[in-house]
């Protein structure tokens, strides 16, 4: 589980974070947001080395990040997959994108395929209903897709 | 405050406006049935999260139920706490903590001491709704060398969070995930050997349910007991006395010392010792050492460090050891009773005896889970062979005593055996807070002054404050104390002491509230604080009926000291009873790197 | 805007964005330019007009023509039609489906001729990113009315008049709230904007602070006025990084504009915003779990009181009030709370922006006055039921809410009403459901989000929630019971009396709401092991028309378990006991011989 070890330039970088948060455990929800910008993720030793600045209990910043589903201990894939599952877009079906692509990228939700290139996750309402069924691939939001166009989309980002 | 008249179950009544629903029914003899809310009122410790729903009264209009233990008392309130919709309420929520709870409470170490059980008794639950396709919530287990975690078993109910945080600021637990897979749980529920747990164990002196439970040692034990090549001495420690006859049946604070010796003899023990022959022990080597330092100090050596520190917890260690690393060399070095009497059995003992120290094993009953993991440090193995073979605490003795067929209220009182059983009423109040320093106190002042004490009583030394400062007079010279228990206290003292608010010469820290007889190894109190309060007055009842009081009066002390010790803090004493530390934040980041 | 001729709207919100809105916006640049009519005509990014199902919109300026889904490449057209020549580009117009005749402008459009626009008042009309704008429509008149004319008791009792109750979810009394956290003494209090938008199908907070970030801005300061707080925060998704971009720009726009600061408009009061972001925890919309997430804790709720009027963030008397109910707040103050309360029902004044979503015809934001019926709502400004199906139910507020039927079509829609039909106000989501939808398979979809979205502190919403969405897997896949049933309503009725917050508490609605007005629905799923919308995937019946099946063994390879027999050029059967209802049969079979029940 604990592979990512951290690089002393790394630590560094973490340190500036909290220091520019004054290293007041009052703003763990932001610097964790900054920390997980710069990493992509949030690994164990990370999370070590942001209580060490703030001087918690890493007890306390994993219960944190353990608790808001923004923040994950997981690399994300090159491309992240999101399925918007707001009511929305369920009731147009955004159940069945999300079976489409697990059976075509051959993940669980939450996972990343073997060769990093795409994750997939689901999320609650990106605000694009009138556009639903809606997915997102890094920034870029498809609308109103149908699980037929999956495979070309997926072929897009060859 | 003032007072308010408020109506529970048609039954008008006036309370303080400070109350809870709760204690306000609580008053007229009416006992809602509670699990997360918990409160020491003598220790000042109180856990309400609001979150088990158990404890839940119809409080006349209002749309939904409310939680008694937070709620307070307004004026005309009307509350029902047992009409058809709060008891279906209650029963439904408590059938679904157990749906998402194991149903092998016949073998669970909590069996007979459960809160969850002792409720689904009293709610006559006879069938759990919905079970069929329920998930159960699972998570890793983790037997450390004191305390087991089985968290399938947890209620969350956040009294072990709020004992870890709160009170005792070791930080080693958090509620982690979200929802249905919430879990109290070290970061990345990884082993609390690896956590900075302390091994304090109060998570587990207030876990409802089988959850957290200390290390059962006693298969161990029994199995030593039946060897006949091996000699199985036990040494009990003094808070164990006043508090193991609550496991049958007596009002807490009944001093049982007469039927646990006899009951520890029939179990086959070959020699009944008292840990409190080694705690007068330390109260010599730790006086010594606070005159040591305190003589130095007063001639002007800016070198010497002072306050000093008492070092018989060995919870107290592991905090010190992981949170104030740059103070490692300001505890006493003297170490724990426990380890003192481990140290001069397999050595002085054993010669005595005239066998190997691998033939004699130690065992020790402790009111302490620390004790388990203190046994089994490095420092104090010789050749592999630890000084004190295995520990347990006093509930496993009452276990132990009861699965091995003895009737323990029948037993005729009998005495601790010679050399290393005799012990002052000095070493007995060990098992409270204060007890150490006032212990030491009484030695000291004669050893510093040369004259004898009048007045043994220290009382500006005793009392359930979680720190107390005093100042006592050494025939002129001023010494100040500072007494703190559970860890949380003794981290504000240290950190006053290292920004330099703080100025004493010596200080006691216990890291359970009111000292070992609070220990996590204890019979559980229940979230009755009066238990302890009880064991408290016993300990002092205790020491008040010995005839000697002071340690240095223990004659097979002297004897110890001329036969074989020589000096206090002499060369043998030294590489015996005392000990050095560890910075362990740095030993568990090594270890993590390792792995 | 006066200086130009003629202005181009191009809406900025996420939805049209997600339609390439911003390069319509490029190409109209270039397009203005090339035909030297930059000093004519001003392109401006505005945000949502609400009518996403159209996307991407550009509205002309000032005879309010509404073009509809523009892509880039109509730009050209739009610019040397309408704005050189003046004639209306005519295939991009808005079509009434009843009429199918193209619509002049937007406000002959039924989807805006019932709508009154108060929270929404600036959204589609002004740069978001250009205080100039919002001052122009009044902006910032509002604090300068309070801080010169009034004082913080006679501003709290202009707002207790107008009747404006929290848009948030709870509808509790805005004014009352102000006054209460006025009363507290302490050194310090805050203003607290909720925008943690959780509710899934509900993006109104968003819209706003895309739109019209100012107006949430000033009212955060009037409010910090009346309660005697100097600094604001604004709690907002991470997940909305336009919105924070805004926002961001706004206020330091009104910054420098001294309209936040120190001794604001030389009045002595001194007021700042800081942003804070949510994490994705749903939880986090109640206020005590977005309080202590703001302090950087988990979003667990504590037991109110004390609430945060008394002992808040910090432990400092707070306000918390969300997005929606702060934009109205400016207008109140300058039209009088007579004019607002003015509009809508005996106790629930004022508009309520909704979130249109699901089998509609126009998808989109809409503020509407309270006591508008759900007819009108559903059927004039959002065009009918998609594809003619029949309407089967709508569902208010979310997660929390329950379903609206056939029955309630002619109900006002206010806080009691909705209340007392089993459902909520709510954030304002609004998701219409027809005959294909199958209720158990909703209220599964509801509890699936509580459960993952529970805090997890207290145990009747962290189990409770968990058996119940098990229990409605188990009557979704023709396992349940009659008995269930009467689990079911116990079950939810304890959870919704017991639980500690407010999500806990409304949770299990949707279940309630379902059981109350579809029951019969329910009882098909347990008694016939059916499902009436064919939605419940397992409970679907296969079986083969024997007139069209032409025998061409397609579905028996097809078939994982072997359930299909039949002779080649014969027509097949399918063995019901044998079948697991996954469909590939379905999916092979090119003569559609094979009929879903």
């Amino acid at each position: 589980m604990n592979t990512f070890k951290l690089q002393d330039c790394q630590k560094t970088t973490i340190k500036n974070i909290c220091a520019s948060f004054k290293n007041d455990p009052g703003e763990l929800i932001n610097i964790l947001h900054k920390t997980q910008g710069e990493f992509g993720y949030l690994p164990e030793d990370v999370q070590r080395e942001v209580a060490l600045n703030l001087n918690i209990p890493v007890a306390q910043v994993y219960g944190v990040v353990t608790f808001y589903s923004f923040f994950t201990m997981k690399p994300k894939g090159k491309h992240a997959i999101s399925v918007c599952l707001g009511t929305a877009c369920y009731v147009r079906g955004a159940d069945k994108l999300v079976d489409e692509l697990k059976e075509q990228l051959k993940i669980k939700v939450g996972e990343v395929t073997p060769d990093g290139k795409f994750s997939l996750d689901c999320l609650r309402c990106v605000g694009a209903c009138g556009l639903a069924p809606v997915l997102l691939i890094g920034d870029k939001v498809y609308g109103r897709v149908d699980p037929e166009q999956i495979t070309e989309i997926l072929e897009s980002y060859e | 405050m003032g007072k308010v008249k408020i109506t529970i179950d048609n039954t008008p009544v006036e309370v303080e406006s400070n109350l809870t629903v709760y204690q306000a029914a609580k008053q007229i003899g009416i006992n809602i049935p509670v699990l997360c809310y918990m409160n020491l009122e003598h220790l000042n410790i109180e856990n309400r999260p609001g979150g088990c729903r158990i404890c839940v009264v119809e409080i006349e209009g209002r749309k939904n139920l409310a939680p008694s233990c937070s709620t307070l008392c307004a004026e005309g309130m009307v509350v029902h706490t047992n009409n058809r919709r709060v008891l279906n309420a209650r029963k439904t929520v408590l059938e679904l903590l157990l749906s998402d709870h194991p149903k092998d409470c016949l073998i669970c170490p909590k069996s007979g001491q459960c809160d969850l059980q002792d409720l689904a008794v009293k709610m006559g639950i006879r069938e759990i709704h919905a079970v069929e396709n329920a998930e159960v919530s699972t998570y890793r287990k983790d037997i450390s060398p004191a305390l087991s975690r089985n968290m399938d078993k947890c209620v969350l109910c956040r009294r072990c969070e709020t004992i870890c945080n709160t009170v005792q600021t070791v930080g080693a637990l958090s509620v982690v995930n979200r929802g249905f897979m919430s879990v109290v749980a070290p970061a990345f529920e990884e082993d609390l050997i690896d956590s900075p747990c302390t091994f304090c164990g109060q998570c587990v002196a207030v876990c409802p349910t089988g959850a957290l439970t200390e290390v059962n040692h006693t298969p161990k034990i029994i199995r030593a007991l039946s060897d006949p090549t091996k000699t199985v001495i036990v040494q009990t420690a003094p808070a164990v006395r006043a508090a193991l006859g609550e496991e049958f049946g007596y009002p807490a604070g009944t001093l049982v010392t007469g039927k646990l010796v006899a009951a520890l003899r029939k179990l086959g023990f070959a020699k009944v010792f008292d840990t409190d022959f080694a705690a007068d022990l330390t109260i010599i080597e730790e006086g010594n050492e606070l005159l040591n330092r305190l003589t130095k100090h007063l001639n002007g050596d800016t070198n010497v460090k002072l306050p000093i520190l008492t070092s018989c917890c060995p919870a107290w260690v592991n905090f010190f050891e992981f949170y104030f690393p740059d103070m490692l060399d300001v505890p006493s070095t003297a170490r724990s009773p426990q380890q003192m009497f481990g140290s001069i059995a397999k050595t002085y003992y054993a010669e005595m005896l005239g066998i190997k120290r691998e033939d004699l094993i130690v065992v020790s009953v402790m009111p302490c889970l620390a004790k388990k993991y203190e046994c089994q440090r490095d420092e104090f193995q010789v050749d592999g062979n630890p000084d004190v073979d295995f520990s347990i605490s006093t509930r496993e003795l009452a276990a132990l005593i009861k699965t091995s067929n003895i009737d323990f209220n029948v037993l005729e009182d009998e005495d601790f055996d010679h050399p290393l059983g005799e012990s002052t009423g000095a070493a007995v109040i060990f098992g409270a807070t204060g007890g150490v320093i006032e212990a030491a106190v009484r030695t000291a002042y004669e050893l510093y002054t040369g004259m004898k004490l009048q007045r043994i009583d220290f009382h500006e030394l005793r009392g359930l404050e979680g720190i107390r400062m005093a100042t006592v007079n050494f025939n002129g010279t001023q010494i100040n104390i500072g007494i703190a228990h559970q860890l949380g206290n003794a981290r504000k003292l240290l950190e006053g002491i290292r920004n330099g608010m703080y100025h004493f010469h010596a200080i006691e820290i216990m890291a359970c509230p009111g000292g070992c007889i609070g220990g996590a190894g204890q019979p559980l109190h229940h979230g009755d604080s009066s238990v302890i309060k009880a064991r408290f007055d016993a300990i002092y009842r205790e020491d008040a009926s010995k005839p000697l009081r002071k340690s240095h009066e223990n004659p097979y002390i002297v004897k110890l000291y001329e036969e074989y010790l020589g000096n206090p803090l002499g060369e043998k004493a030294h590489h015996l009873l005392h000990t050095h530390y560890f910075d362990k934040k740095k030993i568990k980041a090594a270890r993590k790197n390792k792995n | 805007m006066s200086n130009y001729k003629m202005h181009i709207l191009v809406c900025g919100g996420t939805g049209c964005r997600a339609s390439q809105s911003h390069e319509i916006v490029e190409v109209f640049k270039a397009e203005l330019k090339a035909h030297n009519l930059e000093n004519d005509a001003q392109v401006v990014t505005t945000g949502c007009f609400g009518f996403c199902e159209k996307g991407p919109i550009v509205k002309i300026i000032p005879d309010n023509t509404f073009y509809t889904q523009v892509t880039p490449s109509d730009c050209t057209e739009i610019v040397l039609e309408h704005i050189l020549k003046g004639r209306k580009v005519n295939r991009l117009l808005y079509e009434d489906p009843k009429t199918q005749s193209h619509v002049e402008d937007s406000k002959h459009m039924d989807f805006y001729k019932k709508q009154l626009r108060i929270a929404l008042r600036n959204c589609g009309f002004i740069d978001p990113e250009n205080i100039h704008e919002y001052i122009a429509r009044d902006g910032y008149a509002a604090l300068g009315k309070v801080l010169s004319e009034m004082t913080a008791s006679s501003a709290i009792d202009e707002i207790k008049k107008s009747g404006l109750r929290g848009r948030g979810g709870g509808g509790f009394p805005t004014g009352l709230k102000w006054e209460i956290a006025s009363k507290f003494k302490s050194d310090q209090k805050y203003v607290v904007c909720n925008a943690d938008e959780g509710d899934p199908g509900a993006f109104m907070d968003r819209s706003i602070l895309e739109g019209d970030p100012h107006s949430v801005i000033e009212a955060m300061a009037i409010c910090g006025y009346c309660i005697g707080a100097t600094k604001g925060l604004v709690y907002i998704r991470a997940e909305y990084p336009l919105a924070i971009t805004r926002l961001k720009i706004a206020i330091e726009q009104a910054r420098n504009f001294g309209l936040l600061g120190n001794d604001i408009m030389g009045s002595g009061f001194s007021f700042d915003i800081e942003l804070r972001y949510g994490a994705g925890a749903f939880v986090c919309g109640e206020e005590t779990a977005l309080i202590h997430s703001m302090e950087g804790k988990r979003g667990e709720p504590t037991v109110k009181p004390p609430y945060p009027a008394e002992k808040g963030y910090l432990g400092k008397p707070t306000n918390v009030n969300n997005v929606e109910t702060f934009a109205s707040i400016p207008v109140i103050i300058l039209k009088g709370s007579e004019w607002f309360a003015s509009i809508g029902t005996e106790r629930s004044k004022g508009t309520k922006v909704f979130a249109l979503a699901g089998k509609i015809n126009n998808v989109g934001l809409i503020e509407v006055p309270m006591g508008i019926t759900l007819r009108e709502i559903i059927y004039e400004i959002g065009g009918g039921i998609k594809d003619g199906k029949k309407f089967k139910a709508v569902q208010t507020g979310g997660p929390s809410g329950g379903c609206l039927t056939e029955k309630h079509l002619d109900t006002p829609i206010d806080y009691d009403n909705l209340t007392a039909a089993g459902s909520m106000m709510g954030s304002g989501g609004m998701i219409v459901m027809d005959e294909d939808d199958c209720m158990v398979s909703v209220a599964k979809f509801y509890l699936d989000f509580s459960v993952e979205e529970s805090c997890g502190k207290c145990s009747p919403c962290r189990i409770g929630n968990k058996r119940l969405h098990e229990m409605l897997e188990k009557i979704t896949s023709g396992k349940g019971t009659v008995e269930d049933l009467d689990y079911l309503q116990n079950l939810s009725k304890v959870i919704k009396d017991t639980a500690l917050c407010g999500l806990g508490q409304t949770s299990p609605n949707p279940v309630l709401s379902t059981l109350e007005h579809f029951y019969e629905e329910y009882l098909i799923h347990v008694k016939e092991r059916r499902c009436p919308a064919g939605r419940c995937k397992e409970l679907r019946l296969y079986s083969i028309n024997p007139d069209l099946c032409t025998g061409c063994t397609a579905c028996t390879k097809a078939c994982p378990v072997g359930a299909i027999e039949g002779e080649k050029r014969q027509p097949h059967i399918i063995h019901e006991e044998k079948c697991i209802r996954c469909g590939a049969c379905y999916a092979k079979c090119k003569f559609t011989a094979i009929n879903v029940q």
